[in-house]
């Protein structure tokens, strides 16, 4: 019981986590059409970002806003510079482009900060237990993130759907030609929402510099299980990014918590520990597989026509 | 009478609330050079793109020689002797028009995985390509890229591609689409010609050209079917007249 | 056709002499270390070029090509740990094992178009990735080590440089030969219509999906050959052949030598990997030059090298 609400607790927030990146991600990909590999690197940005200004503050907080800031203006600059070009291009530019970005930014971090990763040490009012149900402990700092995580979502939500911009956003995902015709400033609205991406993106990796190292490379992983949400969710939703998020980290967590136990039921225990790592990894790609051949658009594609 | 090449009976093709193929029943006998015409947004290359299976119906039943195809993907259809040129044209613009051609006939003659001998090396092919461009004339260009051609050049060379596959009824979208007057003329030579050999169902805003060629002419108008009959028959069809009432297609060219 | 001699056709030569050569200028000099390079620099030409009939010739830009380098290394390396150290049968495994792969991901993945499948097949290869981190008994993360080259009843001694490079030459060219033959085929010119004009391809008669995913398959076996030479050339296998990045090497080795040329990719795998073999000579750092130079060839110089020559030959 104790062990599956707080593995319950990991895969929503590793979810939550995992819908920040995906979503600025989806966005991108949706209004603007640019595929961008190196969404991570601004992930991995808001962790070192974020140590680094914690380290010179001394104030966790203080630190994880000014990393909130900087990689929104590092975003803003890199669409500036480097992205403009790239729109209206093939995708194999896209995805080239920012191949190259990437190599830069896990250089020049290591040419800033060290070849070493950073930790981002807690403030202890954030370090304390706490009792969420009678006798279930879960750390304060991850129940944090969920909640930091939620209200994004819900802001997200509320702004994509209530506001005006959020309804050119939306246009401009099922119909990118619409917001042209609108006589909206699209180089505006552009830099507007791949800063926005940036920030949910190192918002992501600020929050989850404490519990993992801040290292080089950190960002990586993450962005493929943030294409896997969105290849799941379809491109261009939020809600699809929010709901395959959450699915996506649960079945992971759960995975890794649960299945090897579940194969010793079936399997010899030798061969169970064999197949267990192998297996709860695929897990996600499984579920990603079976959602192509069900619905190749995805869950909820936001340009249903 | 003989079992029509092609019949098409009830189609149905709704978009949402709109229905842009209103119970649409029609057929051309073998030989005929049936045209269909109607006001923009008539539903043509809504009805058009049933035919030739890129669009689904909602209902109703499309047949050729007697076999049923309404389900069938375009691909199929093609192989069962339906060929069509695009309103708009759509080549393979980074290859010479010879192979746009020859892809066309090796799509009727024999499997085409073969990985190693040289495709452009093969005579049949490469006859069949020479003599469809040969037919509309631009066999001198074969060796041209598609995208150095120009538009009238491309128009033929849809038709070619399409002649290449050896149909037994071509589907044209529009031929003389964006063609100025000497080809437009060229283009209703060729047509001329080519009826002698296939069924045709012309899809065509140029009404001199509709009344020039057609065996029989239908009249869609909001996707439905307010006439059919031959040409003189049109001309005098009140209803048909009513529908293009203030719309100069009538009796003048298109622009 | 193009004229019998142009600047392509005069680098192409040049660098086949040179690559044929090169044990030659090794012995002269006594330099091992560059035959070692080049062998490493032969062995992943070959994958560029099998990435290059499906991304340059066939229009399907995979991110995954690095799961087959993985997958035929470690047919290799999972016989030779089992005891079975025979070429005969571990590089037809290898090729077939790369083949079962590249069938059930390209079915799957050739479902959807453009962004969606870059992404699928990354994720996928990913999903390989980890697979093989998680392989326990053959060294999990750590990677396997192949003790004995793959032996083929003597005809060939892997374990001596030269007619190791001699070999990985050697499938090198067999392959683009293959790839020749294939692209001038009626499969390739049916393939290469696909990526035209989709549409016109279908409205004439063909069914795009089983030539492309039949053209996923051979590429993917082609690539499984260079994982069983990879692996042998460094006498081990980790899932680190086959991260991401890989992939991304291997898609800008293509475009950077010409997509969709015969001879680009393995024009764009010398010159990337001695580029960065040079870079690294003269700063650690030299990803920071060579992220912004990819930025800058996707910019302006579309069509990479063989473009480039291409341009200079019409004048």
């Amino acid at each position: 019981m104790l062990l599956v609400v707080e593995q319950f607790l990991n895969g929503l927030q590793f979810g939550l986590l995992l819908f920040l990146l995906a979503a600025g991600l989806t966005l991108v990909f949706g209004i603007m059409d640019l595929v961008n590999l190196a969404h991570g690197s601004l992930y991995m940005m808001g962790a070192y970002f974020a140590a680094t200004f914690a380290a010179w503050t001394g104030s966790f907080l203080l630190g994880a806003l000014l990393a909130l800031g900087a990689t929104l203006l590092l975003g803003i600059v890199l669409e500036v510079t480097a992205l403009r070009p790239l729109y209206g291009r093939d995708h194999l530019d896209h995805v080239l482009a920012t191949f190259g970005l990437i190599l830069f930014f896990n250089e020049a971090v290591r040419l800033i900060w060290g070849p070493a990763g950073l930790a981002l040490p807690l403030p202890a009012w954030l370090t304390v237990p706490v009792p969420i149900l009678s006798g279930i402990y879960y750390p304060a700092y991850r129940l944090a993130i969920i909640a930091v995580a939620l209200v994004v979502a819900l802001l997200l939500y509320v702004g994509v759907m209530r506001t005006r911009i959020g309804m050119l956003i939306r246009a401009g995902a099922s119909n990118r030609e619409m917001i042209g015709a609108l006589g909206i400033n699209i180089k505006l609205l552009y830099t507007l929402v791949f800063g926005l991406g940036a920030a949910l993106a190192g918002l992501a990796g600020l929050m989850q510099a404490p519990i993992l190292t801040v290292q080089i490379g950190m960002g990586e992983n993450i962005l493929i299980l943030a294409f896997v949400i969105i290849v799941i969710g379809g491109i261009g939703s939020i809600r699809g990014a929010f709901l395959a998020a959450i699915f996506v980290g649960m079945i992971d967590t759960m995975g890794r918590a649960f299945l090897p136990n579940l194969l010793r039921q079936v399997l010899s225990s030798t061969a169970a520990s064999t197949a267990a790592p192998a297996l709860s990894s695929m897990l996600i790609y499984l579920l990603m597989a079976i959602v192509l051949v069900v619905r190749p658009e995805g869950l909820f594609p936001a340009n249903r026509r | 009478m003989a079992e029509p090449l092609l019949r098409v009976e009830g189609l149905v093709r709704r978009f949402g609330g709109i229905v842009a193929t209103d119970h649409v029943s029609l057929d051309v006998a073998q030989g005929e050079l049936h045209a269909i015409i109607g006001p923009n947004g008539a539903g043509k290359t809504t009805l058009i793109s049933q035919l030739t299976g890129h669009l689904p119906p909602n209902a109703g039943s499309i047949s050729l020689g007697g076999l049923d195809i309404t389900y069938l993907p375009a691909h199929r259809r093609c192989a069962l002797g339906l060929a069509r040129s695009f309103q708009i044209t759509s080549l393979l613009l980074d290859f010479t028009a010879a192979d746009n051609v020859a892809l066309a006939a090796q799509a009727h003659a024999g499997t085409s995985f073969r990985f190693f001998a040289d495709a452009r090396r093969e005579r049949g092919l490469r006859e069949a390509a020479h003599a469809a461009l040969d037919r509309v004339g631009l066999s001198h260009r074969a060796d041209i890229v598609v995208s150095r051609l120009s538009h009238g050049e491309r128009r033929e060379l849809e038709l070619a591609v399409a002649l290449a596959s050896r149909p037994k009824i071509l589907l044209l979208d529009e031929p003389m689409a964006g063609l100025g007057a000497t080809e437009s003329q060229r283009m209703v030579k060729l047509l001329q010609e080519l009826r002698k050999e296939v069924s045709i169902v012309l899809v065509e805003h140029d009404m001199e050209a509709v009344f020039a060629l057609a065996d029989r002419i239908s009249v869609l108008v909001y996707g439905r079917l307010i006439a059919s009959g031959d040409p003189a028959a049109i001309r005098q069809n009140e209803e048909v007249r009513r529908a293009y009432l203030g719309d100069q297609h009538v009796v003048t060219r298109h622009g | 056709m193009s004229k019998a001699f142009s600047a392509s056709r005069a680098v192409t030569a040049l660098m086949l002499a040179g690559l044929l050569l090169l044990p030659l200028y090794s012995q002269l000099s006594g330099n091992l270390f560059i035959l070692t390079l080049f062998t490493r620099i032969v062995i992943l030409a070959l994958a560029a070029a099998s990435l290059n009939l499906i991304m340059g010739y066939g229009g399907m830009t995979s991110f995954g090509h690095a799961a087959y380098l993985g997958i035929g290394g470690y047919a290799v390396g999972i016989l030779a740990q089992e005891g079975i150290g025979s070429g005969f049968v571990q590089w037809p495994v290898a090729l077939a094992a790369s083949a079962i792969y590249a069938l059930v991901i390209g079915a799957l993945s050739l479902r959807t178009r453009g962004v969606y499948f870059i992404m699928i097949t990354l994720a996928f290869a990913q999903m390989a990735y980890y697979v093989a981190s998680g392989l326990a008994r053959y060294g999990g993360d750590d990677g396997l080590t192949v003790y004995k080259r793959s032996a083929f009843a003597g005809l060939v001694d892997l374990s001596n440089r030269v007619q190791f490079y001699y070999l990985c030459l050697a499938c090198l060219l067999g392959v683009i030969a293959l790839i020749w033959r294939i692209v001038n085929s009626r499969f390739g010119l049916v393939v290469q219509g696909l990526r035209s004009n989709e549409q016109r391809m279908q409205a004439i008669g063909f069914p795009a999906g089983r030539y492309r995913l039949v053209c996923f398959v051979i590429s993917g076996t082609m690539c499984g050959l260079a994982g069983a030479l990879l692996a042998n050339n460094t006498d081990f296998v980790s899932p680190a052949v086959m991260y991401w990045t890989r992939s991304g090497d291997l898609m800008v080795m293509v475009i950077l030598g010409g997509m969709g040329t015969l001879f680009g990719p393995v024009i764009g795998a010398v010159v990337y990997l001695v580029l960065e073999e040079l870079l690294s000579q003269v700063t650690e750092y030299w990803a920071l030059i060579m992220g912004p130079l990819l930025l800058v060839i996707v910019l302006f110089g579309r069509g990479g090298i063989m473009g480039l020559l291409g341009r200079l030959d019409r004048g």
